[in-house]
């Protein structure tokens, strides 16, 4: 079933003009859907009232499964499937575990959490964007506003956009799939 | 848009860009027709990479025996050349995520052809790989994986099987990393698409990204986090490939100074290539506002550090061999300086250990030409200092009777300048098909690092948007 949302998007010029303008539209009662920019602002998340990132801690995670793997898989293969007995050595030296588990650690703790990032963010190649306004990606800063979310009326938005250094706010429907 | 600008620090991006300038020039190259100078490049690229293919071709069919190598001699050029190579393919990861680490926003400017160059310098290390290897069809044996001869696995105790982990390791993580940090700017070209096949490509490419803020927090995290676990990646492989040598007991290769000494090596020569590369793209790619001559000199003081580390380690290792009291070891250096290699091993000294002294001199570190001519030298004195670490420690061994001396054949190389075939064709693609500077990091400093954008004000002619003008900035416009 598609629906299809209308939005009210306002551009800005400047980061810091953004920034101070999220803070002030959202306590005039305005519910923020999202900003769109081309860099990343430093604090605009929190601004936004956006949670902390747990990608660290999926890291951390893939990170000690690529470990446990790697001297469960060495271990087994070396010592048990395979033992080699060379000179009295024994089957499963530490020492020689430490390189292959440290690079698998790596490659497992970078695979698995660039793999969540864009699970979570739902990017995939060559999906569709959701764009508010194109130049968003070039010299832009965006602001949305979902209407169905507002209580407010357009017009007030948007001169409560506007107030707050928008230099134009445009209407703009999309469709939700 | 107002700058805050440091009054110690010249800017690191000059000629008072905009967000829009930026995004303007850099897709420049990407959006508009190849020009002469590139079709010239690719042109020459090609055919080296033709006549490298025949010659590893060749070396395929018939087998290894058409290099050089002999019984005392059993490694040279294709080992010299890989961990050249290796070493070569460090410093882009080193800028993306030391640099990173430690807060360095000139980084931004050269951090993705760097981080190319990585891939394709670990790409070139691995065809030789694949070669030396002999029945290359067989490569996959390398891999701990099940086979009909029953439960028969690698030999993890083997350096060489660290190596295959830890340079495939190496390449998948940077090119995630590298292909991570260019999604936001493919999506910026994306939007800027004019014809259906760039639109397709590049959307395709740029995975939907549309520049969230909460998709901007969550991916400076992974940024962060990638740059963290890259950092002990980088130190890990070269001293990894250091253990190849120093696993072993050969006089000259049996040292445990070899892992500090090949990753300083490795920094030395993969910032030098750096250079090589960034100073033509800033000469045909006209990116002279963007790779500043404030990159170049930051990067020439890293070869000087890096440089002087490996000069240290080479009179260290002369000490070592001579205060060990092992005869096998001293005359290994002894005939390293005098013996039959020994314009090999002083051409190494030269090149690494005396040209890049010369970059204390503050008019050569900033001189586009001297530069280019040391780094040059620099990739050279890396070069012979492999081969003069693998052939003179191998050419004299413990029987006298089988002293020999190695020459290269056509098919060594052949297969060296298929390297070099291969490297330059895909940088000169990257180079045209994709952004060589990372447009979203650039304009995520423009504020903080760059000079001031000069605005336009009625009757007052043309103005800075800065109230006071800070001493250095003379000479930043003079660069």
């Amino acid at each position: 079933m598609e629906t299809s949302k209308k939005y009210l998007v306002g551009i800005y010029d400047d980061e810091d003009v953004l920034l101070k303008a999220v803070k002030k539209v959202r306590s005039s009662g305005v519910k923020i859907h999202e900003c769109y920019t081309p860099f990343p602002i430093h604090g605009l998340d929190v601004a936004l009232g956006h949670k902390r990132s747990r990608l660290p801690i999926a890291a951390f995670m893939f990170g000690l499964t690529g470990t446990t793997c790697a001297v469960l898989m060495i271990s087994l293969m070396m010592g048990y499937d395979w033992p080699m007995i060379i000179g009295g050595k024994p089957f499963v030296p530490i020492p020689d575990l430490v390189p292959v588990s440290f690079e698998l650690t790596v490659l497992f703790a970078a695979l698995g959490m660039v793999a969540t990032f864009l699970i979570t963010n739902n990017l995939w190649p060559g999906k569709r964007p959701l764009m508010f306004d194109s130049r968003s990606t070039d010299n832009k800063f965006v602001m949305a506003v979902d209407l169905s979310k507002n209580k407010l009326a357009a017009d007030e938005i948007t001169s409560i956009l506007k107030n707050f250094g928008a230099t134009e706010v445009n209407t703009k429907q999309v469709e939700i799939k | 848009m107002s700058h805050v600008v440091s009054p110690v620090r010249q800017p690191l991006i000059i000629g008072n860009k905009t967000y829009a300038d930026i995004t303007d020039d850099v897709c420049k190259q990407v959006e508009g027709k190849p020009t002469k100078t590139w079709m010239i490049c690719f042109t020459i690229a090609v055919l080296t990479l033709a006549y490298g293919s025949y010659c590893l071709f060749y070396t395929w069919w018939e087998g290894i025996g058409v290099w050089g190598l002999n019984k005392t001699i059993g490694w040279a050029w294709d080992i010299t050349n890989f961990v050249w190579w290796v070493g070569i393919g460090h410093a882009g990861t080193l800028i993306s995520a030391i640099l990173l680490l430690f807060r360095q926003k000139w980084r931004t400017s050269i951090n993705r052809a760097a981080e190319a160059m990585t891939i394709f310098a670990v790409l070139c290390a691995a065809s030789f790989i694949l070669a030396h290897m002999g029945r290359p069809w067989l490569a996959h044996w390398a891999l701990p994986l099940p086979n009909t001869y029953g439960s028969l696995w690698v030999n993890f105790n083997s350096p060489l099987v660290w190596d295959v982990f830890a340079i495939s390791t190496y390449l998948t993580v940077s090119l995630v990393f590298w292909y991570l940090g260019m999604i936001p700017d493919l999506a910026t070209i994306r939007d800027r698409a004019q014809n259906k096949v760039s639109k397709f490509a590049y959307g395709a490419l740029s995975f939907g990204w549309n520049g969230s803020a909460k998709t901007w927090a969550r991916y400076e995290s992974v940024s962060l986090i990638l740059a963290g676990l890259s950092t002990p990646l980088v130190l890990s492989v070269h001293t990894i490939v250091s253990f190849d040598f120093a696993t072993s007991v050969i006089p000259g290769w049996h040292t445990t100074i070899f892992p500090p000494y090949f990753v300083a090596g490795a920094i030395f020569s993969g910032f030098a290539m750096v250079l090589t590369l960034m100073l033509i793209t800033r000469e045909v790619f006209n990116l002279k506002e963007y790779i500043t001559i404030n990159h170049v000199e930051s990067m020439n003081k890293i070869i000087i550090l890096t440089g002087s580390i490996v000069g240290v380690a080479y009179i260290t290792e002369f000490f070592v061999a001579w205060y060990s009291g092992v005869p096998y070891e001293s005359y290994a250096f002894v005939n390293r300086a005098t013996g039959p290699y020994w314009w090999a091993y002083w051409s190494m000294m030269t090149c690494n250990v005396i040209s890049p002294q010369l970059l204390w001199i503050r008019k050569i570190r900033t001189s586009v030409v001297a530069t280019f001519i040391l780094s040059i030298i620099v990739n050279i004195g890396m070069w012979f200092e492999r081969f003069v670490i693998i052939a003179t420690s191998l050419h004299r061994d413990y029987l006298p009777s089988s002293w020999a001396m190695f020459y290269p054949t056509m098919y060594d190389i052949g297969d060296y300048i298929f390297s070099f075939g291969l490297f330059f064709t895909l940088f000169l693609l990257f180079a045209k098909f994709l952004p060589v500077i990372n447009m979203a990091e650039v304009k995520a400093i423009l504020k903080s690092s760059s000079a001031p954008k000069v605005v336009e004000k009625k009757g007052a002619g043309v103005v800075s948007d800065r109230q006071t003008k800070p001493a250095f900035n003379k000479d930043a416009d003079n660069i």
